[in-house]
């Protein structure tokens, strides 16, 4: 009985984008309703879980697969931190997609591809072992795969030759791990503080570090960590919607959240850290903090200019997984959530700017704030969200963070950590001068027809449902509703006391 | 069903039936197509049962005609056989499907001519499934290259014939030098039967050596493909589809039999199959990249493709043996499905542009866009991604390996998905973009479109019965 | 009469046919080359008897012959059709069969 709930979570995605995939292209109301009440039911679902997790309930459904490994959902905690993440934003960027593709042709495809990434994103979060996961993350790669080709340019289709092989290489190097572990280890599946590798030779400790290290790249490809993150920014081809998912839940997260399981319920904390695997992974991630911070101030492209953010934020996530500590596991997971509803809110953004105004650069942007108020109030407030500026959500990952990063004994992780808010404010603030304090070049070349708002309204909406959550999980960070009271529920099980 | 009784005639079936037909298509006038069918389902349905009784009382054998082997003809039906002549009929009767119409709209001067060719070649496949001595499995295989050359030649242009004539030359050199092994291991062992061969310790090793030679000439196995790309490219889309799914992997089934029923010969002849199977994922894989005909590309690919049965023969050692045989028999079957896929797509695009030149494509996915998806989807399954039974096939091969210590062939098989993976979207992503003004596709049936994209789903959806499959595979080899 | 000549004779046929079938370019050559190979192996098999006269390779060779005029006459069709499709009556560029 309980097993059907981790499935109906899966199916809200799937069948609706299935079913899309036959759509002629006139269905357009057929196709919203569907979309939308896909979207609307897995929130509803997903609500459910938490309330029935928060009580102590078990849900998980098994299928046999191959020996050894059932194909296994499971809602534990963690998964419902990313499942959470996925369906509320999956529902905010679905309305923003309708609004942002009207009249362009290809959308039953490319809702229908669209779903297919979140399913494929929530099968990942449930996965209850990593063949499971090795499934649905390579499902990811190739349903993304047309969304980046959507445009069916020269430039699109580079963009998606490029990331089909950065992804595919590093789902093969994952399935290297996957079964060298299993060659060393035997079946294992996810437990919390892990355990499941305990009973392995000492003398195969060498076997364990490669399994580590070869599913740590794997992941590490779609978590964008340097050098394996070239793939992200050649992606901004892509619509704004498909970059909104793309950098804030999809892709990227899948990366993040897989290195997080292979650290906590497939190694443990203890033995991964035990083994030097998380040291080495926690100097990647500064690196590629860093390096990102530095390529995002050269970008003029807004979009790039997002990207290579993003680059840099993963890591504040991959950061805190890899300090041996529970706060530092607080501050890496809340990222998780922190980081996605404010990089979305910077995608819709940008997205407006493109679609209204046909503003795609940086030094375009000059005065357009009082043109779009709105759309720029929130791209605001995420931005200083991410440069960690108190109250809002990015201040109390990077708390936490910072704590986590004393408390692990590493105070070099705290040097790294402020040295990026400051590159933060460096490359965004300038964005934010221009928005606000200089006047427009001249008139503003409009791409649709003028309307009482500044744009569509399904284009206006999501950005300031997600920029009021940035400020919500800042401020109500001490409820014990928000993300990060669910967090250290997690924390608490993976450093069990 | 009490098998003493009725196993026999349901056992004769997938081999009669098929026969029968193509004997009777010759002299019908017309509805070859509809017999071919018709036939196909009965045979589909009488595999399937024949799937069940094995599955219920195990092993059977027959003697045909009463007649008891060694001079008589002995048919064995196990498990693998059983599951063979299942998905070989699924394939069939999809093809024949397909083919029926096809044929009609795109190449009406071939339509007629295909169906005796098609059943002759199904019969013959069969009947290889179920041989149980050497010498029956080579009149199978001869029966099986002249139905397959003879569809080679459908099309009666220069480049179809020439491919057939070097096909047929290239299997008569390899039929000559498995008979000469079969002559010397009846020599050596006094016995045409494998089992009771190994049983009194007597296999010549010369004898192995020419069969296998003789089959990796049949099979296109590195280097002796050189004859299949051509010829597998000129045949019509249904043809080729059989050739390559079906007809190259009865020798690969035949080679298995051989090694591992009776494990004649251990450790560096197996390395170098080994290397021989690298060779050929590489350089297949190489050659499909710079292709520039679709179905030169799939056609290399399968040279590729068969490159990784070659991988078993050093996988399949020690602990992990099983695992490698299974992973390659499942290799074998979702290939099957993945290569007649990918055949019959590309012969979709061959219909939707009137030529399949890569570079000429741009456009084609907007107006037959489930077409590519066939493709792309029978691709995945080449790739070994998940859950198509390429990834469970994978997935037995790289723990084979790396359990076996053997971690390098674990590389080749990773690396081999990227390159698949690289001709497959490369051929894909050849037809996005606006089509040219004077560019005019026509629109493939949906119909034809569907059983193409069912093909594909099957290769993939084989993924889910590993669980059930996977143990019975490794039973038999056990 | 020594039957181990049997033996030897077929394999050495066997070798040379196959030789001529990889060296000859006319198809028509390669075609009996082809046939003499496989008549050194009915050599071979004709002498793998145990026990004289031995059915079982009896069989063989005939059902092998059978097979191989079966195979020979389709391949002489294919060839009249090349040939005259073509114009010519080699494979072309690469010499190998």
């Amino acid at each position: 009985m309980s097993g059907n709930l981790p499935l109906a979570i899966l199916l809200s995605s799937l069948l609706p984008g299935l079913a899309i995939f036959f759509l002629s292209e006139e269905r357009h109301q057929l196709r919203v309703a569907l979309n939308i009440s896909g979207a609307l039911l897995k929130v509803g679902l997903v609500a459910a879980a938490l309330f029935g997790v928060w009580q102590g309930q078990h849900y998980e459904m098994s299928l046999p697969l191959v020996p050894g490994y059932p194909f296994l959902l499971r809602l534990d905690p963690l998964a419902l931190l990313f499942v959470s993440l996925s369906a509320v934003l999956w529902l905010l960027t679905t309305i923003y997609a309708i609004g942002y593709l009207e009249e362009s042709p290809h959308r039953s495809r490319f809702f229908g591809f669209f779903s297919l990434c979140v399913s494929a994103t929530v099968g990942i979060a449930m996965a209850g072992n990593l063949v499971t996961l090795f499934i649905f993350y390579e499902l990811l790669t190739l349903a993304t795969y047309p969304l980046i080709v959507h445009r069916e340019t020269p430039q699109a289709i580079r963009a998606g030759r490029i990331y089909l092989a950065h992804a595919l290489g590093g789902g093969m190097v994952l399935l290297a791990g996957i079964a060298w572990l299993h060659t060393v280890a035997g079946p294992t599946e996810f437990a919390a503080a892990g355990g499941a590798l305990d009973h392995v030779d000492a003398e195969r400790r060498t076997d364990l570090l490669i399994a580590f290290a070869l599913l740590v790249a794997g992941f590490g490809v779609k978590a964008a960590l340097v050098p394996l993150h070239s793939w992200l920014p050649v992606a901004m081809v892509a619509p704004a919607p498909v970059s909104a998912l793309l950098h804030a839940v999809a892709v990227v997260k899948a990366g993040v959240f897989g290195i997080a399981r292979t650290v906590y319920d497939v190694f443990g904390p203890a033995l991964a850290h035990d083994l030097g695997g998380t040291e080495i992974l926690a100097g990647v991630a500064g690196a590629t903090i860093l390096w990102g911070s530095i390529q995002a101030l050269r970008q003029d492209d807004l979009k790039r200019r997002l990207a290579y953010s993003t680059v840099s934020q993963l890591s504040y996530i991959v950061l805190g997984v890899s300090l041996f500590g529970p706060v530092a596991t607080v501050g890496g997971l809340v990222h998780l959530v922190h980081q996605g509803v404010m990089k979305v809110t910077l995608f819709f953004g940008a997205g407006n700017l493109a679609e209204t105004l046909g503003l795609h650069r940086v030094s375009e942007l000059d005065g357009v704030g009082r043109r779009m108020p709105w759309t720029m109030g929130a791209f605001t407030l995420a931005a200083l969200g991410m440069m960690s500026v108190p109250p809002l959500a990015g201040f109390v990952s990077e708390w936490h963070l910072g704590l986590g990063a004393l408390e692990a004994g590493a105070p070099w992780a705290l040097a790294v950590l402020l040295v990026s808010s400051l590159l933060n404010a460096a490359y965004f603030l300038p964005v934010l001068h221009r928005v606000w304090f200089r006047a427009p070049a001249g008139p503003w070349q409009e791409q649709m027809p003028r309307m009482r708002l500044e744009t569509r309204l399904s284009l206006l909406v999501p950005p300031l449902a997600t920029a009021a959550l940035v400020v919500l999980f800042g401020l109500a960070a001490g409820s014990s509703l928000s993300p990060l009271a669910w967090v250290g529920l997690i924390s608490a099980q993976e450093y069990p006391g | 069903m009490s098998d003493a009784v009725s196993a026999p005639w349901l056992m004769a079936a997938p081999v009669v039936l098929p026969l029968a037909a193509g004997l009777i298509s010759v002299v019908l006038p017309r509805g070859r197509a509809e017999l071919a069918v018709g036939v196909g389902a009965l045979i589909l349905i009488a595999s399937s049962a024949l799937l069940q009784t094995v599955t219920a009382s195990g092993t059977q054998f027959m003697a045909v005609g009463g007649w008891t082997p060694p001079l008589g003809i002995g048919w064995r039906l196990d498990f693998i056989a059983a599951l063979f002549l299942t998905v070989t009929a699924l394939i069939c009767l999809v093809v024949a499907l397909f083919a029926r119409g096809y044929l009609r709209r795109a190449l009406p001067a071939v339509d007629e001519r295909f169906w005796p060719p098609f059943l002759l070649l199904w019969a013959a496949l069969a009947a290889l499934y179920l041989s149980a001595d050497l010498f029956n499995l080579y009149v199978a295989l001869e029966l099986l290259t002249l139905a397959a050359v003879m569809l080679v030649t459908l099309e009666g242009n220069g480049a179809a014939l020439t491919g057939a004539m070097r096909y047929l030359l290239v299997a008569l050199a390899g039929s000559a030098a498995y008979l000469l092994g079969v002559a010397f291991l009846y020599q050596g062992a006094g016995t045409l039967d494998l089992a009771q061969a190994a049983a009194g310790g007597a296999v010549p090793a010369l004898a192995v050596a020419l069969m296998t030679a003789g089959l990796m000439a049949k099979g296109a196995l590195f280097p002796l493909h050189g004859w299949l790309p051509p010829a597998h490219a000129a045949a019509p889309a249904p043809g080729s589809a059989l050739l390559s799914g079906l007809v190259v992997k009865g020798a690969f089934y035949v080679l298995l039999r051989l090694w591992f029923e009776a494990e004649p010969i251990a450790g560096t002849t197996r390395q170098i199959l080994g290397l021989l199977g690298v060779l050929a994922i590489g350089w297949g894989a190489l050659l499909a990249l710079r292709q520039a005909r679709l179905k030169l590309v799939v056609a290399y690919s399968t040279v590729a493709q068969l490159g990784y049965l070659l991988l078993i023969f050093p996988l399949a050692e020690g602990a992990w043996r099983t695992a490698a045989l299974s992973g390659g028999l499942y290799l074998a079957l979702s290939h099957s499905m993945a290569k007649g896929a990918m055949f019959l797509s590309a012969g979709l695009v061959l219909y939707a542009a009137g030529h399949d030149r890569i570079a000429e494509l741009r456009g084609l996915a907007s107006r037959a866009p489930m077409t590519l998806f066939a493709f792309a989807l029978a691709g995945v399954t080449l790739m070994g991604l998940p859950p198509s039974g390429g990834f469970i096939a994978k997935w037995q091969l790289l723990t084979a390996a790396l359990g076996g210590g053997q971690w390098p062939w674990a590389v080749v098989l990773l690396a081999g998905s990227l390159l698949t993976a690289g001709y497959t979207f490369r051929a894909v992503a050849s037809t996005f973009g606006s089509a040219p003004a004077q560019r005019d596709f026509r629109t493939p049936p949906r119909s034809l479109e569907w059983l193409a994209l069912g093909l594909a789903l099957a290769a993939l959806g084989i993924g889910f019965l590993a669980a059930d499959w996977l143990p019975r595979l490794e039973a038999a080899f056990r | 009469m020594n039957g181990a000549i049997y033996g030897v004779v077929g394999i050495v046929l066997f070798a040379i046919g196959l030789y001529a079938l990889f060296v000859r370019p006319h198809v028509l050559h390669k075609l009996i080359a082809g046939n003499v190979a496989v008549s050194g192996v009915f050599l071979v098999l004709l002498r793998s008897g145990h026990g004289a006269p031995d059915p079982v390779s009896q069989a063989m060779v005939l059902t092998g012959i059978v097979v191989a005029v079966a195979i020979t006459g389709f391949a002489a069709a294919l060839l009249v059709r090349m040939a005259r499709v073509t114009g010519r009556a080699t494979l072309g560029r690469s010499s190998g069969p």
